[in-house]
Formats: C-alpha cells, sequence, structure tokens
C-alpha cells in the first residue's frame, strides 16, 4: 500500500458542510439527509415529493453550478464503460432501498445518531466496495 | 413552500460539499476503496467531518420540541441489525466499487455533462423502482 493524491484539508472543509446541510436538514425540516431514501421516496411514494424534489434539485444545481463556475478545478475521472456503470447504478438502486440508506443515511446520518445499525451497514458497504476495487483493479484487470 | 426554497438551498450546500470533498469524483472514490493497492484515504476525512459536525448539531437540536420548519422530526427507528441490512448494505458496496458513485455524489456529477453519468443515474433510479414497486410488495 502506498498513500497518493492525500487532500485532508478539503476532505474536511467538504465534509464538514456535507454535515452543516444534513445538521440544517434536520433542524429545519425534522427529517435524515440521506440521499437514497430520499430519491426513492421521490419516485418511489407519492406523499412528501415537494421537498425531497427540491432537495435533489439542489444536489444537481451544485453540480452544475461547479461544472458551470469552476469546470477547469473540479477533477472528475470515470473509468467505468457503459455496461459497468449500468450494472453498478443497477447494484446502488437496489442495495440501497433494501439496506435502507446509503453512505449518507448510515455513514454521516445514522453514525452521527450513534445508531449500530449505521455503523454495521457502513462496515459492510465499504468491505463489500474495497473487495469489489480489489477484485477489478488486481485480480481481473 | 418554505419547506421546499429549504430543501434546495440544504441540496445545494450538501452538493458543494461533495464537489469540495473530491466525492463527486469516483476515480478519487475508487482511489479510497483501493486499500492494497495506491490508497487515498481522504474519504474517511470527509465522513469524520460530516460526522462530527452532523453528530453536534444533530443532539443540540433534539433540545427544541419540533424542526423550524415542520410538526414533527422524522427519523427511522429500526434497530435490527437483519438479513436485508445486511444483504442491501453488500449489494450497495459492490455497486460502489464497481462505478465509484453512491447516491449523492451521482446526481451532483450529473450536472458535469458526461452521458456515461446520465447512465449511472436512471439504472440506479430504475434499481430502486424495481425494489420499491415490485420486490418489496412481493410476500416475505
Amino acid at each position: 500500500m502506498t498513500i497518493v493524491n492525500f487532500t485532508p484539508l478539503s476532505a474536511l472543509i467538504g465534509g464538514a458542510l456535507i454535515g452543516l446541510a444534513a445538521a440544517g436538514t434536520w433542524w429545519l425540516l425534522g427529517r435524515l439527509a440521506g440521499v437514497s431514501n430520499i430519491l426513492g421516496s421521490a419516485v418511489g411514494e407519492s406523499q412528501g415529493r415537494d421537498w425531497r424534489i427540491a432537495f435533489l434539485g439542489g444536489l444537481l444545481a451544485a453540480g452544475l453550478l461547479a461544472f458551470a463556475l469552476f469546470s477547469g478545478e473540479v477533477a472528475f475521472q470515470l473509468d467505468a464503460g457503459y455496461a459497468q456503470v449500468v450494472l453498478a447504478g443497477v447494484l446502488v438502486g437496489l442495495g440501497t432501498q433494501l439496506g435502507s440508506g446509503c453512505t449518507s443515511g448510515h455513514g454521516v446520518c445514522g453514525i452521527g445518531r450513534l445508531s449500530l445499525r449505521s455503523v454495521v451497514a457502513t462496515l459492510v458497504f465499504m468491505a463489500a466496495g474495497a473487495v469489489t476495487v480489489y477484485a477489478v483493479r488486481h485480480l481481473l484487470a | 413552500m418554505k419547506q421546499v426554497g429549504a430543501a434546495f438551498v440544504l441540496g445545494l450546500v450538501f452538493g458543494a460539499g461533495l464537489v469540495i470533498s473530491g466525492m463527486s469524483n469516483p476515480a478519487k472514490v475508487i482511489g479510497f476503496l483501493d486499500i492494497t493497492g495506491q490508497w487515498d484515504p481522504s474519504l474517511a476525512f470527509v465522513m469524520g467531518g460530516a460526522v462530527a459536525v452532523f453528530g453536534v448539531l444533530y443532539r443540540l437540536a433534539l433540545r427544541r420540541e419540533r424542526p423550524l420548519l415542520a410538526a414533527a422530526y422524522s427519523a427511522p427507528d429500526a434497530r435490527a441489525i437483519d438479513t436485508p441490512l445486511l444483504a442491501g448494505a453488500l449489494i450497495f458496496g459492490v455497486g460502489w466499487g464497481l462505478g465509484g458513485f453512491c447516491p449523492g455524489p451521482a446526481i451532483v456529477s450529473a450536472g458535469f455533462g458526461n452521458p456515461r453519468v446520465w447512465s449511472f443515474v436512471a439504472a440506479m433510479i430504475a434499481g430502486m423502482v424495481l425494489f420499491r414497486l415490485v420486490l418489496r410488495r412481493s410476500p416475505s
């Protein structure tokens, strides 16, 4: 193992903003900012759609603004081809609904609320992600 | 209406955090998961920063009886560490490692103009709809 591309300061600043937005979602709306739940409920439920679509619109707007204003400075590299991203997408969609959360819902909000369930889920999806990257990068490549 | 405006701004700040932290770059996410190779530990700091800020402010909010713009707090009360939780986390983790995207960063980087990101988001929504409309309705 070698450590590369380590950016602790921007990681901490960005992480703090994520935590602030998640806290604001709780303070103002009384909801948890778990993105897979917000998206899944926005497409799968008829009630409470408005705030969820607005939140998702804010996420997309952040990407559009970053691309419009700072495209030269925002690093983006996606190596996976179409078949791989489609398979990945289906798995992420299914898995987050079955497991009731993703990196934000379990990893940030759940752990922040000291939920053992979320700690376990986060350890499992991180381990599964690491094993998958190991297989794709070091066994199959 | 206030709820909708607040939710948009909160999504915007959340998304800015994802861009600044590097989470919206799939190569960086895969670098974090590649612990046996060229490892980039940055994303542990993203999660650490987010958990610390949210954890403290979440606790402070519980002193208030209700949220500022809604009638009541709404949070899951599930505690069980059961098969759906573990299987779901496992399936999600495999997808995360394959693409380098979890749901939030995928939506943010859909704004970067790469059609493969749109394919990921469409497939992710299809997976969610499949689960919610088909699988969850079947008797368990």
